[in-house]
């Protein structure tokens, strides 16, 4: 694989790989189960990022591309029926983070419509227009304004429509509650009776208009608004249907059988147990084994009946525990000396840490889940990923298929966090449902999910940065290894500045997560400006503001100091409580945390007992929504902040269950104070990532205050081995 | 060796022949087609699998089918009374308690029992009593806000009568 080195100072390499979502890289499973080659190649651990690869990479091949090509007509985007039904199409997807009710308000807003009207259908290949990865907070600042631009493209067909009915001038006519209204002679026209005319339906075939005319802010009447979920009630009553819930006439439930460690090959197996058995279907495709059965019950007995004559040729796998030497030992090219050497033989004071951030895994309450049918050479696959037109090129290249043969449908699915932008368990049910001759619902198990979906990659990072003698900064030095660019730029005015991001051989198969690389290295540069503000003897927030000229970021550091009470609470000395502050920027969004916590006087736990979080993403859209998904950024942010951390030894991973993974739970929730700074002057910024980015080092600060002793690592309250105290 | 059951689901007496072993959550899911009922870990981690038996919360990915024999078992799909949904599920429609949604049916059910124990639980007890539940969206505040509205709806609803959901 070629290794790619990112010199985050050449500013042309880093635009150009936030835009094609450089951090929304993955390690796929390079699933072939082509004559030519049989079996899986996995790139597992490669270390490869797609989009700055020099190498045409699969997700760039054919559809999936991360932006997504979009609608290129009116009606790609907007199907208007004679009976007054309106369908808006998007390639975008529901996890949760709310994009179903924020795109219906899109749409509803440039169609003067009710949001009742609206039917939004998403994600499903065969309909809906490819609109990219739903990732990288990229739904807010381009899904919204594309769905705008197509709504608003069908209004002024319907305006221009009713202008020739009625022979009146453009600009004549006006549309409201979904109709066109010709206020002197009051006559009106509706959707339906556009797409009731002959010609009406051919307006809609048109390409969408570049100079559409959007509804200005000052007049939005449902985008601001609060919106609940469009099918919220399908979801307290159970009648949604998740992935894992699809059912198909004559289906099979299927199991595949997993090496017992990474790396492990598969080197024989006894198929005979399970062929004895009673409706069962058993396939192996080189290292690829599975079953399908009747129920999921019978399918587990019959893998179990399996899996024990499997033998296996094991490979060497680093541990856990000796993990970030041996990132430090494999950093490609080696650590990078610190290219300030004047700048730090000329200073007052110099400052070098190291700071680790361990392998998470995303957990999403449904694990991966996936149906496949075939029909006719046909096949059809329902799964939950962020991913769906990506996920059928994934599907088509694994069964060299023209990709007009597969169709990719996307239920609303439960909870991504960056973890689902592959389609591995939907290749997985298409070779199962190949086999078995009908359709196969494949429904990863909780430890499968911990042990063989992508982890969010670990981080070693090394900071140095010098002072002059009024304690201001006058170099910044800082390399990233293993996990990704993002907000690795310090926002600080620093002097001489470079931050460095560098691959390594990982371990493990690493790949996006909510915000990815941006909270390591928030956490890191977070964490080292309050050991140079101690270390000057300065207070964090009076250090921070000093060298910060960036009016949105000082709005939200001041407004949650404010509101936190940072003076006051800063100056209390009671034993094991203490308050932390930090800040960031990510994706075109700001946000800063305080926190107060209270560490227990052996080190070894701490109650994080209040936080106040401000963030400004622009106008605000949707207030209740986002006022879910920066509350719950805050509240999982704590997990990877305090205790979620993978442990592996001999390729096995020892805590794949929610009984050893501990994630945040009621009684983990602190006192939360979360605001919002509205500015609709500005360009909308998506929400759901950067909300949780400040929250680890504000508790990593706290901590240090309210004991002296600082914890270098996420998670803080990880295993021993990993803490460095100083 | 399979054997036959029989219990009522959500007011329904339903028959399965099935091994006794067999996890109730799959016989509600697979043989039942009510798929309300979540798999979320297998191990009565996460508490998505909830089910009320006999007004019980109960895990139903451990519990094993033969335990259900004789049972009265309520699902989400249950607890509405046709177009006319439980408060609870109101209160969580209201207060948008819920992000993916995933965990929700298993959350509601588990707030069902809680109400039916202690109608007027404070943040504490709430915190205390739903602990089982996961949310990986991390929506907790708003479903504390959801068991206050319920709680304040069915305070209301029994003070004028009407407690047909116990």
């Amino acid at each position: 694989m070629p290794m790619e080195i990112i010199t985050m100072n050449d500013h042309s390499l880093r635009h150009e790989a936030a835009s094609a979502g450089e951090e929304e890289s993955v390690d796929s499973v390079g699933y072939d189960f082509g004559l030519s080659r049989r079996g899986f190649v996995k790139v597992l651990g490669a270390g490869l990022l797609v989009a700055v690869s020099p190498m045409p990479a699969p997700a760039q091949r054919g559809g999936g591309r991360f932006g997504g090509q979009g609608a290129r007509t009116i009606s790609a985007r907007i199907h208007l029926g004679k009976d007054g039904t309106i369908t808006v199409l998007t390639g975008k997807v529901e996890a949760g983070q709310g994009a179903r009710a924020e795109l219906t308000q899109a749409a509803a807003e440039e169609l003067r419509v009710p949001l009742s009207r609206i039917q939004l259908l998403m994600s499903d290949t065969g309909l809906v227009p490819d609109d990219g990865v739903t990732a990288g907070s990229g739904s807010t600042p381009r899904t919204v304004p594309a769905v705008r631009r197509g709504a608003a493209a069908a209004r002024q067909a319907l305006a221009d429509f009713a202008c020739r009915q009625w022979g009146v001038e453009p600009g004549a006519v006006e549309v409201r509650d979904g109709q066109a209204v010709h206020g002197p002679t009051q006559r009106a026209l509706s959707y339906a009776d556009l797409a009731a005319t002959q010609d009406g339906p051919k307006s809609l075939e048109q390409p969408i208009p570049s100079d559409v005319v959007f509804t200005p802010v000052k007049q939005w009447k449902v985008l601001g608004t609060p919106t609940p979920r469009p099918n919220g009630r399908d979801i307290v009553t159970g009648a949604h249907k998740y992935p894992s819930d699809i059912h198909r006439p004559g289906m099979f439930y299927g199991k595949v059988l997993r090496a017992p460690a990474y790396g492990a090959k598969l080197t024989a197996i006894d198929l005979g147990p399970a062929k004895a058995m009673k409706d069962v279907a058993v396939l192996r495709d080189d290292e690829f084994v599975g079953v399908a059965a009747p129920t999921t019950f019978q399918a587990e007995q019959a893998l179990a009946a399996i899996a024990g004559t499997a033998q296996w040729e094991h490979a060497p796998h680093p541990s856990s525990k000796e993990l970030f030497a041996h990132l430090a030992k494999t950093a490609h090219g080696g650590l990078p000396a610190n290219p300030f050497q004047e700048e730090l033989a000329q200073a007052k004071q110099v400052l070098r840490q190291t700071y680790q951030v361990a392998y998470i895994q995303h957990a999403p309450m449904e694990p991966r889940a996936a149906v496949a049918e075939w029909s006719e050479g046909k096949l059809t696959v329902w799964t939950g990923t962020q991913n769906p037109f990506g996920c059928r090129s994934e599907l088509a290249r694994a069964f060299h298929l023209p990709e007009d043969r597969v169709r990719v449908i996307v239920p609303d699915f439960g909870g991504g966090f960056g973890g689902k932008h592959t389609g591995e368990a939907g290749v997985e049910a298409a070779r199962l449902a190949q086999a078995a001759g009908r359709p196969v619902s494949l429904r990863w198990t909780r430890t499968e999910e911990f042990t063989w979906a992508y982890f969010r990659p670990a981080a070693l990072i090394v900071i140095e940065a010098s002072l002059d003698g009024q304690g201001a900064l006058t170099s910044w030095h800082c390399v990233n290894v293993n996990s990704g660019g993002s907000a690795l730029d310090t926002p600080y005015r620093a002097g001489k500045n470079r931050g460095q991001f560098i691959n390594a051989d990982a371990p493990l198969r690493h790949g996006s997560y909510r915000a990815l690389a941006a909270t390591a290295n928030n956490f890191a540069r977070e964490s080292f400006m309050d050991e140079l503000a101690a270390a000057g003897g300065l207070d964090p927030l009076q250090f921070r503001l000093a060298h910060l000229e960036n009016p949105r970021l000082r709005a939200v550091l001041e407004a949650a100091a404010a509101r936190f009470g940072w003076q006051q609470a800063a100056a209390n000395k009671t034993p094991n409580v203490g308050v932390g502050l930090a800040c960031g920027t990510e994706k075109g969004s700001y946000v800063a945390a305080c926190a107060e916590i209270e560490a227990d006087p052996s080190g070894n736990s701490l109650v994080v007992r209040r936080v106040t979080q401000v963030f400004e993403c622009g106008p605000v859209l949707n207030p209740v929504n986002l006022a879910s998904q920066v509350a719950g950024a805050v509240i999982m942010g704590l997990g990877g902040a305090l205790r979620e951390e993978m442990r592996f030894e001999n390729g096995e991973i020892r805590n794949a269950t929610f009984r050893k993974y501990l994630v945040p739970r009621f009684q983990d929730i602190p006192q939360l104070d979360v605001h919002f700074l509205n500015r609709p002057d500005l360009d909308p910024a998506g929400a759901g990532e950067t909300p949780i980015i400040a929250i680890a080092p504000a508790v990593a600060n706290a901590l240090f205050r309210a004991t002296g002793k600082r914890v270098r690592a996420m998670p803080l309250m990880g295993q021993p081995a990993a803490r460095e105290e100083g | 060796m399979d054997k036959t059951f029989s219990f009522t689901v959500n007011g329904q007496a339903r028959t399965v022949t099935t091994d006794p072993e067999r996890p109730l959550l799959q016989v509600l899911r697979e043989d039942l087609q009510l798929t309300g009922t979540k798999y979320g870990c297998g191990e009565g981690q996460c508490h998505a699998c909830t089910v009320l038996i006999n007004g019980k919360s109960t895990p139903s990915c451990i519990t094993p089918v033969r335990n259900a024999d004789g049972q009265s078992i309520l699902t989400i799909e249950g607890l509405a009374q046709g177009e006319r949904l439980h408060p609870v599920q109101e209160a969580f429609l209201a207060e948008g308690a819920f992000q993916c949604g995933y965990c929700t049916p298993g959350m509601i059910l588990g707030v069902v029992e809680m109400l039916a124990q202690s109608p007027k639980p404070d943040d504490l007890e709430i915190r205390s009593r739903l602990q089982g539940h996961l949310c990986r969206c991390c929506n907790y505040p708003k479903i504390i806000n959801a068991v206050h509205h319920a709680a304040a709806q069915t305070e209301g609803a029994n003070a004028n009568g009407d407690n047909h959901h116990e």
